[in-house]
Order: C-alpha cells, then structure tokens, then sequence
C-alpha cells in the first residue's frame, strides 16, 4: 500500500542522494566557474570588436586579417544537416502562420472555409501549433545548437551522418503529424496531439541529432563548458524524456492526464524552448557586441534557477479545477520563484546589452535577439503574476492566456532565432545578405504585427475574463464584446505573416547564392594563398 | 560547469523531482478516488460521438470544469453545473478539460440542452439558433439529400438557412456527437472526501 509516509520517506532518500551528489560536485570543482571563462567563445583578439556581418562595415577590414580558418573548418562537417534544419524551420513558420492567420480569421469570420472537417477550426489552430512548436521553434533551435556547440566546443561536428539522418527523421514526423491532425487522427491533448506512432519519428530523429551533438561535447578541445552549452545540452536531456513519459500509450487517463498534460506543455516551453532561447542568446549577445557577459557567475544561479522552478510549474495551468489543491498550490508558488532566474538572466543579458547600444543600433541580428531576450523577461514576469490565484480567476480560459503563450514562443523565442539566423546564416554560406533593406523591413512587420497582436488579446482577453466572472452577463454579450479584439488580432497576424514572407523568400535567395561573397572569404582566400606560397617559398629554401 | 556528466545528471534529477511531485503523487491520489455510482460509462454511442469531438478540436473553445462558488458564482448562474471533482473524470481517456472559453463551459450541457434536434441544429449552423455565436458550422457532418428516405433524421432549419429544394439530413457521425454531448450530465451529489477532490485554494474555510 502506497501512502504518504513511505512518499515522504522516498523523498527523504532521494533528496539526501541529490545532496551527496551535490557535495561530491563541489568538492570536485565540478561547478566552479570565473569570470574569465565568460571570454572562452572568443578567438584571441576577438575580444573588443564587433561581430556581425550585416553591421559594422568598418570592421570588416579589421576581422579580415585576423580570419580564423580553423573556424571554418569547425563549421565544415555540420553545414549541410544545418541548411537542411535552417530550411525545414523556415518553410515551417511560414505554413504554420498562414494557418495560424486562417485560425484567427475564423474567430470572426466562423463560415469562412467550413465546407471541410480539415480546416475547421479546431484542427487549423493544432496544426498551427504543430507547425510551430516542433516545425519551427525546435528545428530552427536545433539548428542553431548544431552550428554554435561545436563552436563553443572548438571541435567540428561529431557523426555529422547521423544528424543529417535525424533531421530528415524528424522533418518527416512533424509532416506526418501534422497530416494526422488535418485528417481527424489525434491524441486529443493540448500539445501531444501527435499520434504517438508518429512521436516515435521525432524522438529517434531527435535522438540521433542529440547524440551527435553528446559526442561532439565529449570529444570538446575546450576545458570549460560555456553557459549556453548548459542551457543546450540540459535541454537536449530534458526533451526526450518528457515526450517519453507523456506518450507513453494507455498510461495516462482522466485528471491524473490533465496533470501529465501540463507537466508536459509547461516543461515543453520551460525545459526545451526556453534553453533553446536563452541559450542562443547568451552565445549571440556578447558575441555581436564582442565584450563578455556582465557577470559570469550569475548565469550559474540563472541555469538552476530555471531548473529547478520551471519543471514545476506546470499545474498553474488548472488553477480551481479537479485536481489536488496542494499540486496546485506548488505550482503557483514555484510560478512565483520563476522571478529569480529570470532577473539573473535578465541582468546578464540586457547588463551587456544596455552599456552597448551602438551595437544595438547598428545590428539588427542583435535588435532581434535582445528584444527576444527581454521579451523572456516580461514573459516571464509576465507568467509569474498569471499564475497567482486572484489575477488567475480573470485570465484562465480566456484570449489573455493567447497573448502570454505567444509572448514567449514568439516575442521571445521566435525573435531570439531570427537573429540567430541573420547572424549564422552568412557565416555558413560565406555570403552576406543579398539585400539589407529586407532585414530592417522584417524586423519592423514582425514587431508592428506582433505589437497589435499581443495589446489586442491581452485587452480583450482581460475583459473577456472580466465578463465570464460578472454573474448574470449574457455570454453572447461577452462575445459581442470580442469582436473588435479579434479582428485586431488578424490584422497583427497578417502583418507578422507577411514579415515571415520577407524572411523566407531572403533566406531562400541567400541559400541560391544570390549574396556577395563576403571579404573576409575573399580576404582569407587571398591570405591562405600567400601562406601557401610563403611556405611554398621556405621549402624551396630548405 | 566544465563536465558533461556532472551537468546531464544534475538536470536529469530535477527533472525526475519535479514529475514526482507533478505527475507520479497526484497521479496516485487521483487513482484514490472513488466514482459515484451514478455516473455512468459512456456508451458505444457516446464514445464515439466523443471521438468526434476530439478530433474537430472542440476543446480547444469549449472546458470541461465548472469553477466553484468560492472563486466565482458566475459558472453556477451560467447554468454550467456544480464544481467539478476528479472522480468526475474517471471514464475520460483522454481528458477534455480545455483551457479555453470561447464558448460555453460544456460538463454539463445534457443537462442543460438536452434536445438531440437543438444540437443538430446548432451543429449544422450556429447562426441559427445564436446570432452572435462564433461556433465553426459543421457542414460536413450532414448530407442534403432531395427527400428524406425512411430512418433519416431531417435537421430542423429557420427558412434563411434551409438550402433550396433539399433536406438537411444527419450523417451517423454528428448522431453520435449529439448523443455525446446530450450524455454530458454531472449533476449527481458530491459527497466524502473520496470522491470530492479539487483545489481548494479559493475557499476561505479550508475543509481540513
């Protein structure tokens, strides 16, 4: 028999092993870090200049003799799996919005398209998410993790094959799940609606790019693992297991579901977006403006901070429902904690970003990646506030909870992988962007777009919620009410979407080789031929 | 932080802490509780019609859990039902209790609805019956046919939404729906500490 007592003993058990654990590591230096190792992404000399090829003209010259051809090589083996997931991830946003903005005409246009089951409603907004959360959030993020860890590492890419394989895997997945909710086949829970014998698609695909990138990591010519090789590879932990115990078949039924469901959708943002995010940011920041991080340390407190609140998070999301309320209860205080990390994060990031905003101004890759990053903080802030009981009773079940849900998958993470990819992209094609007007008119559709989307859901979510407590209200006045929110709310959508059009259409022309070759290419080309012939010389004089 | 394995275990327990906390305790009090005898099975019928419901993402509008009168009496006088509890949710597999009101909370909408032609009208357009409703019409789940043959179920239409000429005939698939939906009724006591379990958190007078 099962009771509380011997829980509590076997909570005792493990706490006292996770102590040991823990005691053993520190005694070990095994979490020890200095300042100066915030400088190990840096090549020598790199510290003090800018990095980003789109900004900075003056520094081209200056990068040009000191260019790295070990870099290059570093990039080599990885280049083909990381256009392939840069592909993937683009068509993905671009087909996920176009549902997306389907999705949202249909809340006020409700006989648009109804003619068949595939475009209803509740299949349109589950593909969109689909589309997004595994098409392109994940894969753009693992493509990002698949460029810079061997970066970090200072090691090429391991088992290249193998992450190729994987991606292809995982892009064919996110296909057929997505095929499976337009046609009706779906588990039926928010976030795991992939059928579970299309999931086994994404978790070895999954797998295969994670073991890669696992022995890329042992095999690193780098002593220390730097901060965003902790969020990456913890996330490239925390994934599979979470998909594994949430799809396990037939495990799962009633509300203990609802609590598997919500451990699962929290953690999905919170354990594997999240670490995409943040750790790409950490990478990118200082690495654009070319000065470390504020303070190293803190970004220790801000990995196991999110650790160890955000995993336990997740039953906010049923707040006054039919679950124990102590579950509940922890999950709101944890909510609460979340403020810890994310202002150790937000000191790091937004420290070095504010004591450089001549680089802010000049980079648009580091515009989006610090505005993505300080939308974590407000999404975050944002969270832990909702979370509480009483601003919970107006927000659950309502649009506002749209609002917050896109704040951080996109006014964070989506605006964190833009820049990632504007920054990446010309330094694996060796190209820069063919045309820069296109960068600054992306930015500017995407934050117009995504700026009347969120104020629109968040108004009318919050009066939304306000109606459904107002004992008495009609609920077909409350959506009357809506209806100016909504339309909004399109109007944000089309105008992101049309942003995301101007980034697809760069991408693909950058891909074609429509760019210049960069000088830096050009230059090192020149150099190494100099070295050769230098060396050619020395031969001859031997 | 300069080793792989030390970070990988260290993120690994956490993870296995918080789903002991968040999955595995409740997941074992939950299994406690006790269903009330008069809840019912669903029914070949129903399942179906259930079926039908998840895969048109109905939940995605429509929750499946009335709030309670300490957090708000605005569910209640809805007409939505009593406070829902866990042992409510025994037959779900799997769970629809939705995170969303763009329309109605629906735990108890057999009750409150429970004729099959006003579902079947209201599936087949909305608009209908509501005019500011902003429900998706579920055409496809309907036939229209020249006449009715023996056994068909004619949907009853005002004269603006009835096609020219043609009956509005119910396909098996929006029968069951209905019949799903009629089905939903949590309208039997709760009572005992093994089958009243829900959060609390709003009751000033905790009841431990």
């Amino acid at each position: 028999m099962i009771n509380i007592g011997l829980l509590l003993a076997l909570s005792f058990l493990a706490s006292l092993c996770a102590l040991g654990f823990l005691i053993w590591a520190i005694a070990n230096r095994q979490f020890t870090l200095s300042q100066g190792d915030a400088t190990s992404i840096f090549e020598p000399g790199e510290v003090g200049v800018p990095d980003d090829s789109t900004a900075f003209p003056g520094q081209k010259e200056a990068t040009a003799h000191r260019f790295d051809a070990i870099r290059a090589k570093i990039d080599e083996p990885g280049r083909k799996v990381v256009t392939l997931m840069v592909m993937v991830a683009a068509l993905s946003l671009l087909v996920g919005s176009a549902f997306g903005l389907i999705a949202s005409l249909k809340l006020h246009l409700p006989d648009l398209l109804v003619e068949s089951a595939a475009m209803t409603f509740g299949r349109v907004r589950t593909m969109h998410l689909n589309l997004v959360a595994f098409g392109w959030l994940s894969v753009a993020g693992i493509a990002v993790a698949l460029w810079v860890l061997p970066r970090i590492f200072h090691t090429p890419l391991r088992r290249p094959g193998l992450a190729y394989f994987g991606a292809c895997v995982w892009t064919i997945g996110t296909v057929l799940g997505v095929i499976a909710i337009g046609s009706g086949w779906t588990e039926g829970l928010e976030w795991l609606e992939i059928p579970w014998q299309i999931s086994l698609l994404l978790a070895f695909g999954g797998g295969c790019m994670a073991f890669s990138l696992l022995n890329t990591a042992l095999r690193r010519e780098s002593h220390h693992i730097y901060v965003t090789g902790w969020y990456l590879l913890a996330g490239l932990c925390w994934f599979p297991i979470l998909f594994f115990i949430a799809k396990i078949p037939g495990l799962h039924s009633g509300v203990q579901q609802a609590t598997m469901n919500w451990w699962f959708a929290h953690n999905v943002l919170g354990l594997w977006l999240t670490p995409l995010g943040v750790g790409a940011a950490y990478y990118l920041i200082p690495k654009i403006i070319g000065k470390p991080v504020y303070s190293y340390s803190l970004s220790l407190l801000g990995f196991w901070g999110l650790a160890l609140f955000y995993s336990q998070v997740g039953i906010h999301h049923l707040i006054g429902g039919p679950v124990p309320t102590w579950v509940v209860t922890l999950s709101v205080v944890h909510s609460v904690m979340m403020f810890i990390p994310v202002i150790a994060v937000a000191i790091n990031q937004h420290g070095t970003v504010l004591r450089n905003m001549w680089a802010f101004k000049q980079s648009i890759a580091l515009r989006f990646v610090s505005i993505g990053a300080l939308m974590y903080t407000l999404a975050s802030f944002q969270g832990s506030i909702e979370a509480l009981r009483s601003v919970n009773s107006v927000t659950h079940f309502t649009h506002y909870t749209v609002g917050h849900a896109h704040l951080g998958a996109y006014g964070f993470t989506t605006m964190v992988m833009f820049g990632a990819f504007y920054y990446m992209l010309p330094l694996l094609t060796k190209r820069e962007w063919p045309w820069p007007r296109l960068l600054s008119l992306h930015f500017w559709l995407v934050v117009g777009g995504f700026a009347v989307y969120f104020f629109a859901v968040s108004i009318g979510g919050w009066l939304q919620g306000l109606g459904l407590l107002e004992v008495g209200r009609p609920f077909g006045d409350i959506t009357r009410m809506l209806m100016p929110y909504l339309e909004a709310r399109s109007l944000g959508g089309a105008l992101m979407t049309l942003g995301h059009f101007v980034f697809v259409i760069h991408i693909v022309a950058l891909l074609l080789g429509k760019g210049m070759v960069t000088d830096t290419e050009q230059k090192a080309a020149v150099h190494d031929t100099a070295v050769a012939a230098q060396q050619a010389a020395i031969v001859e004089r031997v | 932080m300069n080793r792989v394995l030390p970070l990988s275990v260290g993120a690994v327990a956490i993870l296995a802490s918080a789903t002991l906390m968040l999955v595995i305790v409740p997941g074992i009090q939950i299994h406690q509780q006790q269903a009330s005898e008069e809840l019912e099975p669903y029914t070949e019928q129903e399942l179906a019609g259930r079926e039908q419901y998840i895969s048109l993402g109905c939940v995605y509008c429509h929750t499946q859990q009335p709030r309670s009168p300490e957090q708000t009496l605005a569910d209640a006088a809805q007409g939505w039902g009593r406070a829902s509890v866990a042992a409510d949710y025994v037959y779900d597999k799997p769970h629809q209790l939705g995170t969303m009101r763009t329309g109605p909370d629906l735990l108890n909408v057999g009750a409150r609805l429970p004729s099959i032609e006003w579902h079947l009208t209201h599936l087949y357009q909305p608009r209908a019956i509501f005019d500011w409703s902003i429900m998706p019409a579920y055409p496809f789940l309907f036939e229209l046919k020249e006449e009715a043959v023996a056994d068909d179920v004619v949907v009853k239409l005002p004269s603006e939404y009835r096609p020219e000429g043609k009956v509005v005939v119910a396909t098996q698939e929006a029968l069951d729906l209905s019949a799903y939906l009629i089905s939903l009724k949590r309208t039997y006591p709760v009572e005992g500490a093994l089958s009243g379990m829900r959060d609390q958190g709003y009751s000033s007078t905790e009841a431990k």
